[in-house]
């Protein structure tokens, strides 16, 4: 059992550090800042909720467990709010989404502001 | 050794942040990175708890996830409206 629990913890653990370093490589590669934007989630929620969820099998039923559940439920509640205003403040500052065609032409989309 | 192996690969994307929050065109891919930096050490405050055997710093990972949100909506609200009170001319716009 002891091993068992060990075995899905490191899984957790080493899944989500796969999971931030594909984060990160986004961060640097992806083109556009709302773009980037989707690797900085990928960082948020799957990195950040894998390794905690592998640390709470380490811990097993103590107070440390509840001092991680409670950090997770705050990074997912406030996660999506500050990319949600960064975005917002994005559009309305007159960043301009770069996409590209089925042709392969790539062309500058300005979104209206709403 | 699993949790050193977690810590390095949290501490190389560190580094892919703080190099996008320098080179950044524009000033929100700057506060994005530096938000991905912040949650990034978040998780590393409490790997390296659990690596030194003693998850006491669990707290002040709780602590700090509070006061990166708080000033990630603070430098947003700052780089939008030019100061931290409200909006005053385009209501449109809202608050955040």
């Amino acid at each position: 059992m002891d091993m068992l629990i060990n075995i899905v913890s490191w899984v957790c653990i080493i899944g989500g550090s796969m999971f931030c370093l594909v984060g990160g490589l986004g961060l640097i590669r992806l083109p556009d800042m709302f773009a980037r934007m989707h690797g900085a989630s990928l960082i948020d929620t799957m990195g950040i909720g894998l390794i905690l969820i592998g640390l709470m099998f380490q811990a097993g039923f103590t107070l440390i467990t509840g001092k991680l559940v409670l950090i997770l439920i705050f990074v997912f509640f406030t996660s999506p709010t500050s990319t949600y205003a960064l975005a917002r403040a994005a559009i309305n500052g007159d960043l301009v989404a770069k996409v590209e065609d089925n042709d392969g032409s790539k062309q500058e989309v300005r979104s209206s502001k709403t | 050794m699993m949790f050193s192996a977690c810590a390095a690969a949290i501490l190389i994307t560190m580094g892919m942040a703080l190099f996008r929050s320098i080179k950044g065109p524009s000033v929100y891919d700057r506060i994005l990175a530096i938000n991905s930096f912040g949650t990034l050490t978040v998780i590393l405050f409490s790997v390296h708890g659990f690596m030194t055997e003693r998850p006491e710093f669990l707290d002040l990972a709780l602590v700090y996830a509070l006061i990166n949100f708080i000033g990630t909506i603070a430098v947003t609200k700052f780089v939008t409206y030019a100061h931290m009170g409200h909006p005053t001319d385009d209501n449109e716009r809202g608050d955040i």
